[in-house]
């Protein structure tokens, strides 16, 4: 059987087409890119008696040194208590109630959790108030296509600039802090809730809305009679996912914004290079991580929400 | 009026017997044990006040420990505004900086794309391994999965604080962090494209004879390349967001250049930045929007 008798199996469509251009010059990039990482003081191999700088370092000793320290702060955690800034509040809290542990450093490495889950919960609270008033403006169902697109764009644009920088912008005037970022972070929040929020919206059955709008019932009613109680389930649950992420934002801004929590703690030990203390508080932020992750799995797979 | 009640309840008593359900509505539904209506909607109302007090209550504790302030974040926007509206225009003094900025933002877009395209190709093999329809066995698939859970959940300024040990401050340094940031992602992403879109015809295939190279390269990679691409397209995006903050801990690319301008009190330089970052995420945004409606 020549070749032209067969059957062709794999037609060049349009969209496969655009795969494979995305994906060659994405790995085009990836390949001049490699030419061009600088890494300044850490070389391919080793120049012995050619040095450039008492510190410069073959990428296999820099990956070995990594992996020593990984092995430190995995297999010998440690907290060292001069870190933690006993917080007057929860040692009035301790003496109260009698929690002797609070006053010991896991203690203090703890209420530093619970202080970057205080600041996750409300950064989602806010974002999650303002997302529920633009998200029902934003669902095609409920309001004009100019109202919708409007606030999609404005979504676009808030989305556009990192989170660390809405945190530092507001610090210029509210000064590095809590203030600074909860405010900042609540812009990704509610920028990623108002989209989550009107998907659900736009998922509620039309005929009920059309019957409610028959029957002469308002835009409110409409709202509070059929929307929010029918996409309840989808609202929280992407609220709960949001949360989720919230928390690693918060630790983040700790320790890059000033936030406090956990993550200035993370970024204190980095700074006093106690990679035992890294662990000690890595190891936490990943218990408090995965119990998160888990809830959330479980909630995605019960109401198949995809992102 | 109150008489009158008490008698008509006594009549009504009398005629129906303790026995038999009252000739009413709510009656009615409880001889056929349902719930009232006007029960339900006090159930929900009692909920709705207790989920809502909770709340509060979470709220208030939330607020004393984080020591936020309402009132200084609400009096933080109008600041905040006046510092973008008199910063934004570029001036004489900021457009000098323009050359540096941008050459910055192409090194953290070039370091997004690698560490994306990077992460995918390891992340894919991973997959495989951790996919339902594709895994050599559940025990090797629960471990790819405590791998990704693993990367994915270790903070990356962690990351980007034990590589400066060894690696230093600098654009490959970055370039790590990132990417087992993205690796971790990338792995769980991968996993649930495969499950999703694969099993079917992977299960086609080896009903044909086809072997386990066969199946791969014939049905899961043609059904789950476009959502690869769709999720590696993502990843890009969302690592240019956080190649600012690791650039700020790692000293390199447009995250060092805010970090800079900042910190020496040059918001012109400052506002440039964020205008810059502005423009090209906005850009990549359009471009993988173009190309996802293309392909999905």
């Amino acid at each position: 059987m020549s070749t032209s008798d067969r059957i062709p199996l794999r037609k060049m469509t349009r969209a496969s087409l655009t795969i494979n251009i995305t994906l060659a010059v994405m790995a085009l990039c990836t390949v001049v890119g490699l030419f061009f990482l600088d890494g300044r003081d850490v070389h391919l191999f080793a120049r012995p008696g050619q040095a450039a700088s008492p510190r410069e370092t073959s990428l296999f000793a820099a990956s070995a040194a990594t992996l020593r320290d990984l092995g430190t702060m995995f297999f010998s955690p440690k907290a060292n208590a001069a870190h933690f800034s006993s917080d007057p509040l929860m040692e009035r809290v301790a003496s109260r109630f009698g929690l002797g542990f609070l006053n010991s450093t896991f203690g203090q490495v703890l209420y530093a959790v619970v202080i970057t889950l205080g600041l996750g919960f409300l950064t989602t609270l806010i974002g999650a108030i303002i997302a529920l008033a633009l998200g029902l403006l934003a669902s095609r169902n409920l309001s004009s296509p100019r109202v919708s697109s409007v606030i999609k764009a404005f979504v676009a644009f808030i989305r556009a600039v990192p989170t660390v920088l809405w945190v530092l912008i507001f610090a210029i005037g509210a000064g590095l802090g809590s203030v600074a970022a909860i405010v900042g972070m609540s812009f990704h929040s509610a920028g990623y809730l108002i989209k989550a929020y009107s998907e659900s919206f736009e998922e509620v059955d039309a005929g009920v809305i059309e019957a409610l709008e028959a029957s002469g019932a308002n835009w409110l009613q409409i709202v509070f009679q059929a929307v929010l109680p029918s996409s309840m389930g989808y609202v929280l649950s992407w609220t709960f996912v949001r949360f989720e992420i919230n928390f690693t934002t918060a630790v983040a801004m700790g320790a890059a914004a000033g936030a406090g929590g956990i993550g200035y703690n993370l970024f204190m030990a980095g700074y006093y290079l106690n990679i035992h203390e890294i662990g000690y508080i890595t190891y936490l932020i990943l218990g408090v991580a995965i119990l998160m992750e888990v809830a959330a799995t479980r909630l995605k797979k019960r109401y198949r929400l995809q992102g | 009026m109150e008489d009158l009640l008490v008698v008509e309840r006594a009549i009504r008593r009398k005629s129906t017997g303790p026995t038999a359900a009252p000739p009413t509505v709510r009656g009615a539904y409880k001889a056929r044990s349902l719930r009232a209506p006007d029960d339900l909607f006090r159930r929900h109302r009692t909920r709705f006040t207790l989920v809502l007090l909770v709340l509060l209550g979470l709220t208030a504790l939330a607020t004393v420990i984080t020591q936020f302030d309402f009132l200084a974040s609400l009096a933080s926007f109008p600041k905040a505004v006046r510092w973008l509206a008199a910063n934004v225009v570029p001036t004489q003094k900021s457009l000098v900086l323009l050359p540096n900025i941008l050459t910055k933002l192409l090194q953290t877009v070039q370091v997004s794309i690698m560490a994306t395209v990077i992460a995918a190709a390891l992340a894919f093999l991973l997959a495989l391994g951790g996919a339902v329809p594709t895994r050599p066995s559940p025990l090797f698939s629960g471990v790819v999965r405590l791998i990704a859970s693993f990367f994915r959940n270790i903070p990356v300024v962690a990351w980007a604080i034990i590589l400066i040990f060894s690696f230093g401050q600098s654009m490959l340094t970055g370039f790590i962090a990132i990417f087992i940031e993205t690796f971790g992602f990338l792995i769980r992403s991968f996993i649930e494209a495969i499950d999703e879109t694969s099993s079917a015809s992977v299960e086609a295939l080896r009903a044909t004879g086809a072997n386990y190279f066969q199946t791969i390269f014939q049905a899961v990679v043609p059904s789950v390349k476009p959502m690869i691409l769709s999720w590696m397209l993502f990843m890009v995006e969302s690592n240019i967001r956080s190649a600012t903050l690791v650039g700020m801990l790692t000293g390199s690319g447009i995250g060092f250049a805010f970090d800079l301008y900042y910190k020496n009190f040059n918001y012109s330089g400052a506002a440039l930045v964020i205008v810059c970052i502005i423009v090209v995420v906005l850009l990549i945004e359009t471009v993988s929007n173009a190309i996802r409606r293309v392909i999905l």
